[in-house]
């Protein structure tokens, strides 16, 4: 009786989803076979699946032959599986292109229009359009891994272990639907495919910058990172299909109709988020900045988070590349340590204004690399330092000094200040970043982040840097000689 | 079929339209007149459940465009302003994909796809790219999908936009027997003629507004005044000032022909012609001044200032 009637209600969700999926895959259908007429995708999806594997084939062979005459055998067993991803990555870059022109090709054209009036509700049509611009590019790129393998296979005798397959093919997935997900993001606030394939840099850099990434991994052969890369991936893809869903509804995509750089209004909605209703400095710091305080918690989470990763991965880093022990003699910094910092106008408003400006420029080469990263790397661009005092840290701890010594001899004073700065300014930095895998509500995404800009400027102009000067200020003036003291007793 | 209450639509500052009220009963035809972004295509939009309105109520087919947006696009074919087809299907197949997208059944959507295409003259091409029509095809081709899942309401966006003269009235004697099927018809166009023709109702908007509404008839009679006449004369005037009946009024005359108008013509014209007769005037004809809509177009457009709906 029980089981009877959980099954009824099993059975109508079943039934539901159906009914929810079979229009979706009309769209997917047309769409696919719409593809395969189209010689302009057929072509490059060929090339990519059959004679690229081949000339990679070719590659490896040759590269595997090279490096046996110099006894480098270790090259070619690492090229051969950066080649199997590389084989896997090309034809899904294609999925992009197809992407962008199914969504947005599709408005210029007005062929979504009539798609549009019919019953199809927008979820339907997100999920048959998506898998359109995927399945193609994913079913040539698994063609493409297979032609290589079979020809790697035939001519070195080379197999790759079944879960470094596994991780390829479902690598090559995840990126796929990254890519598309992405695609349909821009797609929703664009008007023309000439806009967006200007905007889709903010696909490429970011992939571009992971595939880097992802040849360190296998250069390296450190094969279980790739789970993390699949995982992170896997995470910025729901955000971005949220955001994608919630942008791909019928007002959005018809409601505008132009694509105008209109920066008279950029500019005033960035200065009424920024200013809001301050009138002076006071009102401002009062009103404004601690407004922008108050959605700031999450991000300053996850950025001490990711900070202390970096502390744990500077510590472990250290226990591996230890540095010589003459390096971390800190007892002799009483011996003209000051005189040469002295010599270097160290003690003068110009080293201030130095150290300053460096942790200025280090914010804005972050917060450039956040945006297109989803704020990922403007995150891993503060997590060095700390990385790296962590690591100074510990080799200290490993010579047999003390590293407590260390830290609140050379650290501590000025950074004190600089560490909360550098973790709220990784806060503001991560939500610039987000804010494109964030729908807003009754927002588009420029409105979106313009104001988030202005969060972040808030925040970073407003208290990072004046935090950063007070820090420097303590740095050039007070840090060396409390390290002095510290050092010479 | 079709009514609004205060339809309104905002985006960002712009007003596209600005309260509007509708009502188009089963059978009836309205045509929306009125210049390039008028807000004709917005009325449209908003009606097929395209956009959401910023403001006021709209209900097609009887059913609420918000709250039930998906029983509205079940009940409406839509022809869009751009015809929005893929130029890599063929004709039929592109109807056949858009009869599973409306759920038709496999059997039904044959037989309506095949019979449309006969319909609108393009059965030879139902297995032709549609790259490959012309113009006037495709315009045919994207009514046929409008009509493919037999809609009770027909919302039109310029209709025979490219269309030669044949297809023209091809497409017009097919919304006319729309008309006689019980469905409801809303046509966007800037062809006056076609609206004259076709119309029960016309609905002139400018900014956003309704400035007119009416018949064509109403629309003549109230924005041009009563009907004019003319009468010519076997024999010149001479300075001649006749003497008409009490409820006609002398509008302008010549050498040999007079023009007058008259709320009442069944009754006044004949009255008129004997009145002419006794003072020994022969008439050779008397014919009525042909009033076309777009007189009552542009006047409509040149004298009412968008912020009064005039309802006639």
């Amino acid at each position: 009786m029980c089981i009877y009637r959980q099954l009824i209600p099993m059975s109508q969700t079943k039934l539901q989803i159906i009914n929810n999926l079979q229009p979706a895959l009309i769209v997917t259908k047309r769409e696919v076979r719409d593809q395969f007429r189209d010689w302009r995708i057929v072509f490059p999806v060929i090339m990519l699946t059959l004679i690229f594997p081949a000339l990679m084939n070719f590659t490896a062979r040759q590269a595997v032959r090279f490096v046996e005459k110099y006894q480098a055998p270790i090259v070619g067993d690492r090229l051969i599986p950066f080649l199997l991803m590389i084989v896997g990555f090309f034809p899904i870059s294609v999925s992009l292109v197809i992407a962008l022109e199914s969504f947005v090709g599709e408005k210029e054209r007005h062929s979504i229009e009539p798609l549009l009036c019919s019953p199809l509700t927008n979820n339907q049509l997100y999920m048959g359009k998506s898998p359109a611009a995927m399945i193609p590019p994913i079913l040539a790129s698994y063609l493409g891994i297979t032609v290589y393998l079979a020809g790697v296979h035939l001519q070195i005798g080379w197999s790759p272990p079944a879960i470094l397959l596994v991780q390829i093919l479902l690598l090559t997935t995840v990126q796929a639907i990254l890519m598309v997900s992405g695609a349909i993001v821009i797609s929703s606030q664009t008007t023309s495919v000439r806009a967006a394939n200007l905007l889709s840099s903010f696909i490429i850099i970011p992939m571009a910058l992971l595939i880097q990434g992802e040849s360190m991994v296998m250069f390296w052969a450190r094969y279980n990172v790739l789970w993390w890369i699949i995982l992170g991936q896997l995470l910025i893809t729901g955000l971005l299909i949220r955001t994608g869903l919630a942008y791909f509804n019928r007002e959005d995509l018809l409601g505008r109709e132009l694509d105008v750089l209109n920066l008279g209004w950029a500019w005033s909605h960035f200065k009424h988020a920024l200013l809001g209703r301050a009138r002076t400095i006071s009102q401002w710091y009062r009103y404004e900045i601690s407004q922008a305080f108050l959605n700031m918690g999450v991000p300053i989470i996850i950025t001490s988070i990711v900070i202390i990763i970096g502390i744990i991965a500077g510590s472990q880093i250290a226990k591996h590349f230890p540095l010589p022990v003459r390096l971390l003699s800190f007892e002799k910094l009483n011996q003209g340590f000051v005189e040469e910092l002295e010599a270097i106008k160290f003690y003068s408003p110009i080293g201030m204004g130095a150290i300053w400006w460096h942790n200025i420029r280090t914010i804005i080469i972050a917060t450039l690399l956040g945006i297109f990263s989803f704020g990922v790397l403007g995150l891993v661009v503060l997590m060095l330092p700390m990385g790296f005092i962590a690591y100074i840290a510990s080799n200290v701890a490993m010579s047999g000094s003390n590293p407590v010594t260390f830290l609140v001899g050379l650290v501590l004073p000025h950074g004190l200040i600089e560490i909360p700065a550098i973790i709220l300014a990784g806060a503001a930095i991560l939500r610039l970043g987000a804010v494109l895998t964030a729908p807003a509500k009754g927002k588009t995404i420029g409105e979106a982040w313009i104001s988030e800009l202005a969060q972040w400027a808030k925040i970073t102009c407003g208290v990072v840097f004046p935090l950063f000067l007070l820090a420097a200020l303590i740095e050039v003036f007070l840090t060396p000689q409390i390290a002095v003291w510290i050092f010479s007793k | 079929m079709i009514a609004t209450e205060g339809l309104s639509k905002r985006f960002n500052h712009f007003l596209a339209i600005d309260h509007i009220d509708l009502n188009v009963g089963k059978g009836e035809i309205l045509a929306l007149l009125g210049p390039n972004g008028a807000g004709k295509t917005t009325t449209i939009r908003i009606l097929s459940c395209i956009l959401l309105p910023s403001e006021g109520k709209a209900w097609v087919a009887n059913y609420d465009v918000v709250e039930q947006a998906a029983q509205v696009r079940a009940s409406v074919g839509v022809l869009t302003e751009h015809h929005g087809l893929y130029n890599r299907m063929r004709g039929g197949e592109y109807l056949d994909f858009f009869g599973q997208i409306y759920n038709l059944g496999q059997v039904l959507r044959k037989a309506n796809v095949s019979q449309l295409m006969e319909q609108f003259g393009l059965s030879d091409y139902i297995n032709r790219p549609i790259g490959e029509y012309s113009k006037g095809m495709r315009q045919k081709l994207a009514l046929a999908r409008a009509l493919l899942h037999n809609p009770k309401v027909l919302l039109l966006d310029e209709p025979t936009s490219a269309m030669d003269p044949e297809s023209s009235r091809l497409v017009r004697g097919s919304i006319r027997s729309l008309r006689s099927e019980e469905r409801t018809i809303v046509i966007c166009t800037h062809n006056l003629a076609e609206a004259e023709e076709l119309a029960d109702q016309i609905a002139i908007i400018q900014k956003g507004k309704i400035v007119a509404l009416g018949s064509p008839t109403e629309l003549k009679r109230n924005l041009l005044g009563p009907e004019e006449y003319e009468v010519e004369l076997a024999q010149p005037l001479n300075g001649y000032n006749p003497i008409l009946p009490k409820e006609t009024d002398l509008v302008s005359s010549g050498m040999n022909w007079l023009r007058f108008s008259t709320e009442n013509p069944q009754e006044l014209n004949p009255v008129l012609l004997r009145y002419l007769l006794q003072q020994n005037l022969q008439v050779v004809s008397l014919k009525e001044i042909p009033r076309t809509i777009e007189d009552v177009y542009l006047q409509a457009i040149n004298t009412n200032e968008p912020n009064e709906i005039t309802n006639y």
